[in-house]
């Protein structure tokens, strides 16, 4: 897609090919990630019913990982945490040239 | 050989509503505005009597009536609709979504002035609003041109170089509603002229499933997607002109971007757009009468702009009279103007020019004042006048 000229473009930035969803990775917005303590963690589940990207991951009816690819960093995992078991940690600026 | 048609006496709008029938859209939406109104209302009575089967949404605004054509187009569907002044005010930022999907809807436009104060006669301020919305945009000066315009619009947009929505528009009641004479084409010719629409896309095609009206932001291809339809908005002029040669031999009628009369050897030229470029000619006979070289240049394509034939059209010509029937507040002159004088300037020489502002809300565009600006022009050229001001054309 980066060599395509305007023309390439699908007309109208129409999407012809279905369930490619899974191929937009939204990560890339955050400025914070999250990180949980699994020894605080009581697994109660309520960041994965809050959070509104479905970006926790659940396997057997516990947490274990964060989809950062999709997670966005707003935060609501952390806040609606009843255990205090996540942490907005910053992103590192990787952007050359700014600090 | 131009094949076989009714003489018709009817108005401009049941011309445009005819049209519309013949090309046999989909879906139309609806929503009456004076002075568009008998359009929507004549093909109401067409999908009352089964002659169309066309989805007709009566919608509860222009904002609407737009948003449901570009729904129904991106569904696959051939589109139409109809509109005026604070109508197509109103469905301003649909119109640069339908031009943005690549929708190819055909709009007819009836061109009124805008409010305040509020007034339902014809100035093209509401048009000229709409100018760089996407679209492509056809004037008429007669019933006859808003029928052939209408015919030859469905082509343009649905030209797979092209795929833009387009407008074919006509004058407030000038065109729409007086009695003109006009030749119809039979149902079966203007048909086949029109062909059948084959999306490349189409939303209801399930076995095909596509995603319309997407984001293209963070990515960096929003910048491109525009730039495709400035190339297809350019490629335009040439399927224009194409489809204008086509529809020429078929009806016996010529058809060109720019339509000149009397400029082989005319020395002071009026370029008129809309249902003035008459009263124009009219002058301009009596004018040759007495040996003044006059001549008269219609435009009947606005967007794209012919600006390499406007600008061959007047070479060599002393001095030109632009016409522009709605302001540009704070601009050097009406949008017409600019754009003439945007074509001139390449030129080796160029032609003296002069910018008239007429006619807004319906005020009179008489003989005497179409006159008065032949006049003038003889007096620019003797060096009377200044070249470039602005006239407002028999204001008190």
């Amino acid at each position: 897609m980066d060599e395509w000229t305007s023309d390439e473009f699908p007309r109208g930035a129409t999407i012809p090919v279905a369930g490619n969803s899974c191929e937009y990775v939204t990560g890339g917005w955050r400025s914070e990630r999250p990180v949980r303590d699994d020894a605080k963690c009581t697994q109660c589940l309520l960041c994965w019913v809050f959070c509104p990207d479905t970006s926790v991951k659940v396997a057997d009816e516990k947490v274990y990982d964060f989809d950062y690819d999709h997670c966005k960093g707003c935060g609501i995992c952390a806040h609606e945490c009843p255990a205090d078991a996540i942490e907005m940690v910053p992103e590192g600026c990787e952007l050359p040239g700014v600090k | 050989m131009a094949v076989e048609q009714k003489t018709v006496a009817t108005t401009g709008n049941i011309m445009v509503a005819e049209a519309m029938r013949q090309s046999a859209p989909d879906v139309m939406a609806a929503y009456p505005i004076t002075p568009q109104t008998t359009i929507v209302e004549e093909y109401a009575k067409y999908v009352a009597q089964g002659r169309v089967h066309t989805e007709y949404v009566t919608v509860e605004s222009e904002h609407s009536a737009m948003s449901a054509c570009i729904g129904a187009s991106a569904a696959g569907a051939r589109v139409m609709t109809a509109t005026s002044s604070q109508g197509l005010a109103y469905m301003w930022e649909q119109l640069h979504i339908a031009s943005g999907l690549r929708c190819p809807i055909v709009m007819a436009n009836a061109n009124r002035a805008l409010a305040a104060p509020i007034n339902i006669h014809c100035d093209h301020s509401d048009i000229m609003g709409a100018r760089d919305t996407g679209w492509v945009i056809y004037f008429a000066e007669t019933a006859q041109e808003a029928y052939d315009n209408t015919l030859m619009s469905v082509r343009v947009a649905e030209h797979p170089d092209v795929m833009l929505p387009v407008m074919t528009t006509l004058d407030g009641f000038i065109t729409t509603h007086t009695i003109d004479r006009a030749r119809l084409l039979s149902d079966e010719d203007a048909a086949k002229f029109v062909g059948t629409y084959t999306p490349e896309h189409a939303l209801l095609d399930t076995d095909n499933p596509t995603s319309h009206g997407n984001f293209a932001s963070l990515g960096g291809t929003y910048f491109e997607f525009k730039k495709a339809q400035r190339n297809a908005i350019d490629r335009s002029m040439e399927v224009i002109k194409n489809v204008g040669a086509e529809f020429a031999e078929l009806s016996g009628r010529p058809f060109d971007v720019v339509e000149g009369w009397g400029m082989d050897d005319a020395e002071y030229v009026i370029i008129a757009i809309g249902s003035t470029a008459g009263n124009c000619r009219h002058v301009a006979r009596e004018l040759r009468a007495k040996g003044v070289a006059a001549g008269v240049l219609k435009i009947r394509v606005f967007r794209p702009f012919p600006f390499t034939e406007v600008a061959e059209a007047i070479k060599g010509v002393k001095a030109v009279a632009v016409l522009d029937r709605s302001e540009s507040f704070g601009a050097e002159g009406g949008p017409v103007f600019l754009e003439v004088r945007s074509a001139l300037y390449d030129m080796e020489t160029r032609p003296l020019v002069i910018n008239y502002i007429y006619g807004l809300g319906g005020a009179d565009v008489k003989l005497e004042l179409i006159q008065q600006v032949y006049d003038d022009l003889v007096d620019l050229a003797d060096g009377v006048h200044e070249s470039g001001r602005l006239v407002y054309l028999g204001a008190r």
